[in-house]
């Protein structure tokens, strides 16, 4: 039990990874929070769910042609809302309300357009055997979501270390005022950056439906709390470290369902608690403290 | 008028208003839900409007409170005003438990409580301690039902938590709270122990939650942790006190009156409209409005307290 519970918390570990992955980049590079990044997983979710069930469509191939319309959406959404309001004293908390606002909207259009019924896909669209491997089985949906996270990972990992505009970004999350300095168009890079943020929670969404079982149009809040407690332990504004955040938190949270069933939904919220009163800046991360 | 009769106006009214109010409307747990609301806006309002701390689990305080005065009446057979006591104290020691969140900045602490009052929820809805809590299987206070006097109860505490702000608003303690707000440096330079007046905002606020949480329980009688843990709880507390205008005594005021108005005749029967109605008007008042309502009277030149 102990090596499945290893096994089955790396596999979701990196899934997880993903699900915080998009919340974190936004934050770093915007300095926003995105209450609504569960919400986006939700509509990733359902796009992936209605292209499946009306045109029969692989998830995997749907996830190239939504991600477009997500960074598309990110990129609109950004201009519309951020730049008013970077301007304003009490930043932080008065966009964590304003995005708080979107996800309330998001999640009541979803209920009227797809009602209160949670979606789940057929699962052996990724394959019908189970997986074995290091002697224990697992279903194929698993390691094919590990997978597809890794990829967007690594995209996201070449994308900020290994283009030109990967390295103005990381300067804009160094710090926006020089950026600005030094010539670089400090909106259109942070526009690029929420619509890949975006496109990241419709991938982990549409993963969702395998690995946690069924979406419902008001999905997005719990998973919200989750994306931001795998990105605080890893480090909030360091998408890196999301990353080792995921894994962590995937093995946990196996390891508390396999050992302490009634306690793993506990899980998310205490670590967020007490990652947060013990190292504010994550496993790896930096003093965030203000007084 | 001068300005002491205002004050104490104001205070006395609203839970006068309230006692009288059902010799003329007969939907009472209406009028109970009001005050609920009213006395949950002011306890954001305590917090958030004097230090900029905003709690989204703010919820988590009330649902202490609720369990903590029926946990009271069920084991110590404590007379239920005196549990209602006992629960603004549970939700006080609860929040002395998570005041070194409050170390944090602004959404690190939001969210902090956020998942603070989760984790409340789900020691106390686990079955594993359905021996203490009753678990998910709800608590039943039939025998200290009273309607009437849970619901002066309530009057009295809408009446206690209005003169907790009218006080701040008009007190140095207020004042130097506002500074901390605006610039925590310079008020720390300016002599304000900005540690201790933020702890003091945070009990005050955590203190209403408690009661309210208590006489709600009182009221009801039987309930569930889903009930009292409800995380809209906190979000109605939360956009009623923007949409009226954090920082004064009439903003929340006016927030409960309009958007529970609002709530009640649409939100009902309507839930989904509810919902994307408010999403948008939280966006609005943050993009064009965020000083909220009040802010229109005093663009008119109007004194707002």
């Amino acid at each position: 039990m102990l090596e499945f519970s290893l096994l089955a918390g790396i596999l979701f570990g990196l899934f997880f990874g993903l699900v915080g992955l998009g919340l974190n980049l936004i934050f770093g590079v915007v300095r926003v929070v995105n209450l609504a990044h569960g919400d986006f997983m939700m509509l990733g979710a359902f796009g992936a769910f209605w292209a499946n069930k009306l045109l029969g469509w692989n998830p995997l191939v749907t996830v190239p042609i939504q991600g477009i319309a997500f960074v598309v959406a990110g990129v609109v959404l950004y201009y519309l809302l951020v730049p008013r309001l970077v301007v304003l004293r009490d930043f932080g908390m008065i966009s964590l309300v304003l995005f708080f606002g979107l996800s309330q909207v998001i999640e009541a259009l979803a209920v009227l357009a797809f009602g209160n019924d949670p979606r789940s896909i057929f699962l052996p669209v990724f394959g019908k055997e189970p997986v074995r491997f290091l002697g224990e089985t697992f279903p194929a949906a698993w390691p094919v979501s590990a997978l597809v996270s890794v990829v967007f990972m690594a995209a996201v990992y070449l994308y900020l270390y290994r283009t030109r505009v990967g390295a103005t970004t990381r300067a804009v999350m160094a710090s926006r005022e020089e950026a600005a300095a030094s010539g670089i168009n400090v909106d259109l890079v942070s526009a690029l950056a929420f619509g890949l943020g975006l496109l990241l929670a419709s991938v982990a969404g549409m993963l969702s439906l395998f690995m946690l079982g069924s979406v419902a149009p008001d999905f997005g809040s719990g998973i919200t709390v989750t994306a931001f407690a795998v990105a605080i332990l890893g480090g909030l504004g360091d998408p890196v470290g999301t990353v080792l955040g995921g894994l962590l938190y995937g093995i946990a949270l196996m390891m508390m369902q396999s050992y302490l069933p009634s306690w793993a939904n506990v899980l998310p919220y205490v670590l967020l608690v007490a990652t947060l009163l013990a190292r504010p800046g994550g496993i790896l991360g930096k003093e965030v403290r203000h007084a | 008028m001068p300005r002491g009769l205002t004050d104490v106006g104001l205070v006395v009214l609203i839970p006068a208003l309230f006692a009288v109010a059902p010799f003329a409307y007969d939907n009472q747990l209406l009028l109970f839900n009001t005050m609920v609301f009213l006395t949950m806006a002011q306890g954001i309002n305590i917090i958030y409007g004097f230090t900029g701390y905003l709690p989204f689990g703010y919820v988590g305080l009330f649902g202490a409170g609720a369990y903590g005065a029926s946990l009271a009446v069920l084991f110590l057979h404590i007379p239920a005003p005196v549990a209602v006591l006992l629960g603004g104290v549970t939700a006080l020691v609860l929040s002395l438990i998570l005041s070194p969140l409050l170390r944090l900045s602004g959404a690190y602490f939001a969210i902090a409580t956020l998942a603070a009052s989760e984790v409340v929820y789900y020691v106390i809805a686990n079955p594993a301690l359905a021996g203490v809590t009753k678990g998910p299987y709800g608590i039943n206070l039939s025998v200290a039902y009273s309607p009437e006097a849970s619901y002066l109860t309530m009057a009295a505490i809408t009446g206690f938590a209005t003169a907790v702000v009218v006080y701040l608003k008009r007190s140095h303690l207020g004042l130097s709270l506002k500074a901390v707000r605006d610039d925590s440096l310079s008020a720390e330079m300016a002599g304000i122990n900005v540690g201790r007046q933020r702890m003091l905002a945070l009990l005050w606020s955590a203190f209403f939650a408690g009661l309210t949480g208590a006489t709600f329980a009182w009221q009801i009688s039987v309930f569930y942790p889903d009930s009292v843990f409800d995380p809209s709880i906190s979000i109605f507390a939360i956009v009623f006190c923007l949409f009226g205008g954090a920082g004064t005594v009439l903003g929340p005021i006016l927030g409960v009156v309009i958007l529970y108005g609002v709530y009640n005749v649409i939100g009902i029967t309507e839930p989904q409209y509810f919902q994307l109605l408010y999403g948008v008007l939280i966006m609005a008042l943050v993009l064009f409005l965020p000083e909220g309502v009040v802010s229109l009277l005093k663009r008119r030149g109007m004194h707002v307290l």
